[in-house]
């Protein structure tokens, strides 16, 4: 296999009528930082969801490391809704969980930020690292883990630290200002030990000087955890800046992919979401 | 393990006077004291604080509305009761049917070991019934789990119903004795130890001390990494999803638990009455279960107890009089010619009283008694009122 870390081959994903992704496919090389844009509804975030297992894709294939996380064909109803292309190319069914699919290794953070609000900062990431531990529940209540909770504890703090949260460890999650509910979901997110990171508008709502430190900090956590990122976002400031491949959605449909300046001069893409070229450094 | 701080010893040493002074209590009041109501409520306080924090553990901490419980109780109690009816009362008690379980751990193993037997006898039988509770709830929470909030409320006060039908249901008669109720079971005098002519009392607090084993559990259980997960799946169950926790397995895992202390409990609550009667443990029984955590708050388990203590003590005995037309004197009083004694105090006004009260509790303290914060916690900041120091009421962050 070539070292795709993510690979979608043909992915439609169609509610009822609604084609939401059209056939869409694209590749996310080791240690790359791709971006996908698109203007709104444009089926990005369905995306991600197919990825994560949250949707199950209507037809096509999702794979990580050359392994099948995701395939599908239309059945059932959709055998005769179905409006997409590639009918008949898949023929298998795979279906994981998104928890299974986090173990394998893919994490991801959300559009409208989704901590556990009532739970501390540590406790946040804490509960990340549940997924790889190898208690029981009985070894669990009486405590024979207790060397396992300690590892847990001690790698959640290193975490915190490396993070520069660590101040903050025993904030509730919903007190800190929105800038750092966006850190602390993205170190959530690291807490499962993902090999791709999945982020949903990471500067959303961030003022330029807010965005430019969360720049440098997609950039340093891909170097210093051994990363490979997929990104959504709409601050092409940002996309431009550290993604050094772009793919572009409308209505569904992958229109264009290539590196920052291709997709800056590119027709379709100027017509369909950038606008007037001037408007497109904003 | 770590040091307790100061906060936890002080709680724990709370709990240490308590208990003695439960066995010092039970020493002093004879039965036909009028304070034996004190030790009445005490046993049933502990054993409704341990069915409140098991129901807390489900709806508070793993925030699954599950109405079930009070037929997850019966289970118990009915398991607890089958299996420690000694076979020489089985006829008198399974009068209309040919019973079918000849088995009694408390006979079994009190023919072997004597007294002492008794007592193991009696707890193989409460965690059979946990068991079999835990076994139940699995079965049902396959089908029940998939559902959230609302809708998961109604489908498990309807098991919780269902339970009740089948183990009151004629053909279930050999086992579970139908609608009759089953007694002459082992109960709480077998937990009374005599020496040399004098009999120790120890029922309340051998109540009290299997009843605070289960919440103990369960604390340790909620403090677990499980129990965090269990936070996770309350707060947000797409990003707990998102963390990698399975979350059928940790609901299921959650349900099996809570049904497990409910089952225990629920035999407790059989070796405190004497008799299991199906038709009491109605839905209405998981309301006043509900009524505890709301009051004592959600997601604090000794909030829970004291919910629970409160509850039984305002509603067996402070305010009895209520009903029997005698409270604090003022069954003397006559106002627009009604008196308050012969006219008002009649049965059932407790129980208004009673929902005017939780009314107030739960207006004022909106989040319940203790909030989610526990015991220790308080103990701080009333220490931090005594021994003022710039860091003095900076501890609710």
């Amino acid at each position: 296999m070539p070292d795709n870390v993510l690979r979608l081959e043909d992915l439609t994903m169609q509610f009822g009528g609604v084609v939401a992704a059209n056939n869409v496919s694209l590749e996310v090389n080791k240690g790359e930082i791709v971006a996908l844009i698109g203007p709104n509804g444009a089926g990005k975030t369905t995306a991600f969801n197919c990825i994560t297992g949250v949707y199950e894709p209507t037809n096509g294939r999702v794979s990580l490391n050359g392994e099948v996380i995701a395939e599908n064909y239309p059945q059932g109803k959709m055998k005769e809704l179905y409006k997409g292309e590639n009918k008949g190319k898949y023929t298998k069914t795979v279906k994981l969980t998104p928890d299974k699919i986090t173990y394998r290794g893919i994490a991801r953070t959300f559009q409208n930020v989704r901590l556990f609000k009532a739970l501390t900062v540590f406790e946040n990431v804490l509960i990340a690292k549940h997924m790889r531990a190898k208690q029981n529940v009985f070894s669990a209540i009486f405590r024979l883990n207790h060397r396992e909770e300690k590892r847990m504890r001690e790698e959640a703090m290193a975490l915190l630290v490396e993070q520069n949260l660590e101040h903050l460890k025993d904030h509730i999650a919903s007190s800190l200002p929105y800038g750092l509910q966006r850190r602390l979901e993205v170190a959530r997110a690291l807490a499962t030990g993902p090999s791709l990171l999945l982020l949903d508008e990471p500067a959303a709502g961030m003022n330029p000087q807010e965005t430019q430190e969360m720049a440098e900090f997609i950039h340093q956590i891909r170097d210093r955890y051994n990363l490979t990122i997929l990104l959504i976002e709409h601050h092409m400031g940002l996309v431009m800046q550290i993604s050094e491949r772009i793919y572009v959605l409308d209505f569904g449909k992958m229109i264009a992919d290539g590196t920052p300046d291709e997709i800056r001069a590119n027709q379709r893409v100027i017509d369909a979401y950038l606008g007037v070229a001037d408007d497109a450094e904003d | 393990m770590k040091k307790l701080s100061s906060a936890n010893l002080i709680t724990v040493l709370l709990l240490i006077v308590f208990f003695i002074s439960l066995i010092v209590l039970e020493q002093l009041i004879a039965p036909t004291d009028r304070m034996n109501m004190l030790l009445v409520s005490l046993r049933q306080g502990s054993i409704f604080a341990l069915l409140a924090v098991s129901m807390n553990l489900l709806n508070g901490f793993t925030g699954l509305f599950s109405l079930g419980h009070a037929g997850f109780m019966l289970i118990g109690a009915v398991t607890y009761a089958i299996f420690s009816i000694p076979l020489a009362y089985r006829d008198m008690v399974y009068l209309y049917y040919d019973y079918v379980i000849k088995v009694s751990f408390p006979e079994i193993f009190g023919n072997l070991l004597g007294g002492p037997g008794m007592m193991i006898g009696v707890l193989i039988s409460i965690i059979l019934a946990g068991l079999v509770t835990a076994l139940i709830a699995f079965l049902v929470g396959l089908p029940v789990l998939r559902m959230r909030s609302d809708y998961l409320a109604i489908a498990t006060l309807g098991f919780g119903e269902i339970i009740r039908a089948i183990i009151m249901w004629q053909g279930m008669g050999r086992i579970t004795n139908g609608a009759n109720p089953l007694r002459m079971f082992t109960r709480t005098d077998s937990f009374n130890i005599t020496i040399g002519g004098y009999t120790f009392g120890l029922i309340t607090f051998t109540l009290a001390l299997l009843s605070a084993v289960g919440i103990f559990i369960i604390l340790l259980l909620v403090t677990s990494s499980y129990g965090r997960a269990f936070k996770a799946i309350r707060e947000d169950e797409i990003a707990a999803e998102a963390m990698g926790i399975n979350l059928f397995k940790h609901k299921q895992l959650s349900f099996c638990i809570s049904s497990f202390f409910a089952g225990t409990g629920g035999a407790l609550i059989a070796i405190f009455m004497g008799t299991v009667a199906p038709i009491q443990f109605r839905a209405a029984m998981t309301y006043e279960f509900l009524l505890i955590v709301v009051l004592g708050g959600i997601g604090s388990i000794t909030g829970s107890i004291l919910g629970a203590m409160l509850f039984v003590f305002a509603s067996m005995w402070w305010l009895r009089g209520l009903d029997s037309g005698a409270f604090l004197g003022l069954e003397r009083i006559t106002i627009f010619g009604v008196n308050l004694g012969e006219q008002v105090f009649v049965s059932g006004f407790r129980l208004v009283v009673f929902s005017v009260i939780i009314m107030c509790v739960v207006l004022f303290f909106r989040r319940g008694l203790m909030g989610d914060k526990e015991l220790p916690y308080y103990v701080d900041k009333i220490r931090s009122k005594f021994k003022p120091t710039p860091k003095a009421g900076g501890v609710d962050a």
